[in-house]
């Protein structure tokens, strides 16, 4: 549990030495229980106060990564039930299974199919972050075999799913270096895991059927030396994992209960594509930091891949567009000019309905920080002179010929100075996006 | 070490609310339908303070929607134009909850039909299932001011859901709601500040609060979606909390938000065959709401009601 000011006052040397940038200690002790100074700033610490304090600083939920280099991925390290109450902090990151008991060019295909699970919607890239190689063959060698063509042919971090510490065993021996997530320790095979991991410094699954079996669990990991665990559940339905899911979050965020301080891991292996999906879409939400799924369906996984991209986005900063000139369709130089803001949202809304328009536009985004036509012009970030220098600078008088500028209703009061600024003719356009199509087919012509 | 015991106290939940009414209630309906009653976050707690079963209310557009995807309007080839067919379609082969009747076709933009065609389309609808309606205005407040306190009449002691209405116009909706017992939907631009001061308003006109659901308005799944998860949220946590102006279980529309978007809708190899991804995007963006504590989803696909349906039956009992 985290320490108050006073608590921390206590542990320091109370010399007011001012070493560490503050007036006093108690001061310095504020801004440590704020979070708001590290106590490294402090050179005076005692080693017993350094303990105790960085025992009491750690997260209540464990960070855990796997993978190396670029595609390492990280897990947890989590602090809020609720988005609104600060953000998510590591987005669910979706694996697909690849079965050990494909070989050759099955194997390869699969492989090389879980890989390619990569798209770019809205200017973002997003795709499957991991591949993870099950044992249903129940055999050693063969695991082993498919962990290393993973391994090498994949871009993507490795899960190994193996309940068989032999076969764990041989499959980390290949692929270590990759740092491999391995899952996963159950009571039976706990030491053999444990070894494992320890051994080869990777992050280990502890999985069991309820909640306080997996208390259990973590907590002999943890005797036995493994510090970097994540959380799973065998045997539940599904209702009945997101509430354990949900009361395990509660658990480490809310009384800080360190045994059940780590990310979770969730794997949906029923139902067809769209069921999988919507089983992910739940789990990811609430509150799984790794899926993994059989589909490697599109269909079924862009939509998930979205919904994590938008519920794990921070509230706090609204995704914005980069301002420049958009051209929707094929525009020439009689095509309608409209502007709008860089407010993501603001501008796919008028993007997506200028498409269904089918006239082919040209859209200026002025940079107004993100924020919508309302927003922005209540706070002047968006005013004739950003309008009329995005004009100049993104070099639309090139671009067509006529003058004419097409502009929100709700700023239709901008109209007048609008005009003088850029000389251009305002064409005040409708209050709401949903009407622009109308509008362009019927009163730009 | 013993798992510590989670201890909530909440001061409130979510009202409990039942919409349609049966012969014995002075309707005509079969069915109804309960929602709400949740005592705890969603997935807080035991199975028992999950409340209701979600439900799906499946849409029918009172005049032919010209703007609908191919995708989406090949499912109702056929009934497109008979509202009460479409209907039936929705309940016997979708297993909707309820049927949304939305009346585009009096938007004087898109048919600026009158009011007997209005009423019309209500009976006709109202005879041909008997599940409960949620009747659901044009946007346009002028011709919704006009023809819905009609179709209000039409429905008449069948305790159907009404609405929208707004900040800026709720007094002649909430009147005419009162006067012929159904209950209402009151809207908010994704601003959690201004649903509260609805349900004030309609509330100070000696509207029953337990008898209003709320709509925050639903972004599409990639294009805002997580501004509606936050504020449904939200409005749980108001619920829990006490705040008898939040208590009202929530209408999220899946259908109408999702169909705009271009990832329903665009052919694009990469991502799947559109057959599938167009439903696809509908469920999930359903799917999504419903992890934030909805309660009503408006929603169009079969395919999509059926994978959302699914879902729902495996997690509320």
């Amino acid at each position: 549990m985290a320490l108050t000011g006073l608590e921390i006052f206590k542990l320091l040397p109370k010399t007011n030495c001012k070493k560490c940038g503050k007036p006093t200690c108690l001061a310095f002790a504020m801004q440590l229980a704020q979070k708001k100074a590290k106590l490294d700033d402090c050179p005076c610490a005692s080693d017993e106060a350094k303990e105790s304090l960085s025992a009491a600083a750690a997260p209540p939920m464990r960070q855990i990564t796997f993978g190396t280099g670029e595609t390492q991925v990280q897990a947890g390290q989590e602090t809020v039930l609720f988005r609104h109450d600060e953000k998510f902090y590591s987005p669910t990151i979706i694996a697909v299974t690849v079965s050990d008991k494909l070989a050759g060019d099955e194997l390869q295909k699969r492989i090389d199919t879980v890989s390619g699970l990569q798209f770019e919607r809205v200017g973002c890239k997003i795709g499957v972050r991991a591949i993870a190689v099950v044992n249903d063959s129940g055999d050693a060698d063969a695991f082993a075999a498919a962990a290393a063509k993973a391994d090498e042919s994949s871009d993507l971090a490795l899960i190994l799913c193996s309940d068989s510490a032999d076969a764990m065993a041989a499959a980390v021996a290949k692929t270590a270096a990759s740092k491999p997530l391995i899952a996963s320790a159950t009571a039976d095979n706990a030491e053999a895991m444990a070894k494992i991991a320890n051994d080869s410094k990777c992050p280990v699954v502890a999985k069991a059927s309820s909640l306080k079996d997996l208390v259990d669990l973590t907590e002999k990991l943890a005797g036995l030396g493994v510090e970097d665990i994540v959380l799973s559940f065998e045997g539940m339905s599904l209702e009945q994992e997101l509430r354990s899911l949900t009361e395990a979050r509660v658990l480490s965020l809310k009384k800080v209960f360190r045994p059940l301080g780590y990310p979770t891991l969730s794997v949906v292996s029923e139902g067809d594509a769209a069921e999988q999906s919507a089983s992910g879409i739940a789990l990811a939400c609430k509150y799984s930091g790794i899926v993994i799924l059989d589909t490697v369906e599109p269909f079924a996984l862009l939509p998930m891949l979205t919904a994590v991209m938008n519920v794990y986005s921070d509230p706090q900063k609204p995704i914005q567009v980069e301002p420049k000139m958009y051209e929707i369709g094929e525009p020439d130089e009689n095509s309608p000019v409209i502007f709008t803001t860089n407010f993501s949202l603001t501008y796919y809304t008028v993007e997506s309905d200028v498409e269904a328009s089918r006239v082919p536009c040209y859209i200026i985004v002025v940079d107004t920080e993100g924020t919508s036509v309302l927003t922005a012009y209540s706070g002047d970030k968006l005013n004739e002179k950003a309008v009329a220098d995005a004009i100049t600078k993104l070099g639309v008088e090139d671009k067509v010929k006529h003058r004419k500028l097409i502009i929100p209703g709700y700023v239709a009061v901008m109209s007048g100075k609008l005009e003088e600024a850029t000389g251009w003719e305002i064409m005040v356009g409708p209050r709401e996006s949903s009407m622009l199509a109308k509008y362009l087919q019927e009163v730009w012509k | 070490m013993p798992v510590p015991e989670i201890t909530n106290s909440f001061a409130g939940s979510v009202n409990r609310v039942t919409l349609g009414a049966t012969k014995e209630s002075g309707g005509t309906r079969t069915s109804t339908v309960t929602i709400g009653g949740s005592t705890n976050v969603v997935y807080g707690g035991s199975s028992s303070d999950a409340g209701q079963k979600p439900v799906i209310a499946m849409d029918v557009i009172d005049t032919r929607p010209e703007t609908w995807p191919d995708v989406l309007a090949q499912s109702y080839e056929g009934v497109l134009d008979s509202p009460a067919d479409w209907a039936k379609k929705c309940v016997e082969e979708s297993g909707a909850d309820m049927i949304c009747l939305t009346f585009d076709g009096i938007h004087p933009d898109t048919g600026d039909k009158d009011g007997g065609h209005a009423v019309k389309v209500t009976q006709d609808v109202l005879a041909a299932v008997g599940v409960p309606l949620v009747l659901w205005g044009c946007g346009n407040n002028e011709k919704d001011n006009k023809i819905l306190p009609m179709v209000s009449q039409a429905a008449k002691g069948e305790n159907c859901l009404i609405g929208p209405v707004e900040e800026d116009n709720y007094k002649s909706l909430t009147a005419i709601a009162l006067a012929d017992g159904h209950h209402l939907i009151t809207k908010a631009p994704l601003d959690i500040n201004i649903a509260k001061q609805v349900n004030i308003l309609t509330s100070d006109m000696g509207f029953p609060l337990e008898k209003i659901v709320t709509f925050q308005a639903t972004g599409a799944l990639g294009y805002g979606i997580e501004y509606a998860y936050s504020i449904q949220e939200r409005q749980r946590m108001a619920a829990l909390g006490g705040d008898k102006m939040m208590a009202m279980p929530a209408i999220c529309d899946a259908g109408y938000e999702s169909w705009r978007v271009k990832e329903a809708k665009m052919d694009a190899e990469q991502w799947g065959p559109v057959d599938d991804r167009g439903p696809m995007w509908e469920a999930a963006t359903a799917i999504c709401l419903l992890q934030a504590g909805v309660d009503i989803v408006r929603m169009r696909h079969p395919k999509a009601v059926a994978t959302v349906k699914k879902f729902i039956n495996q997690i509320w009992k």
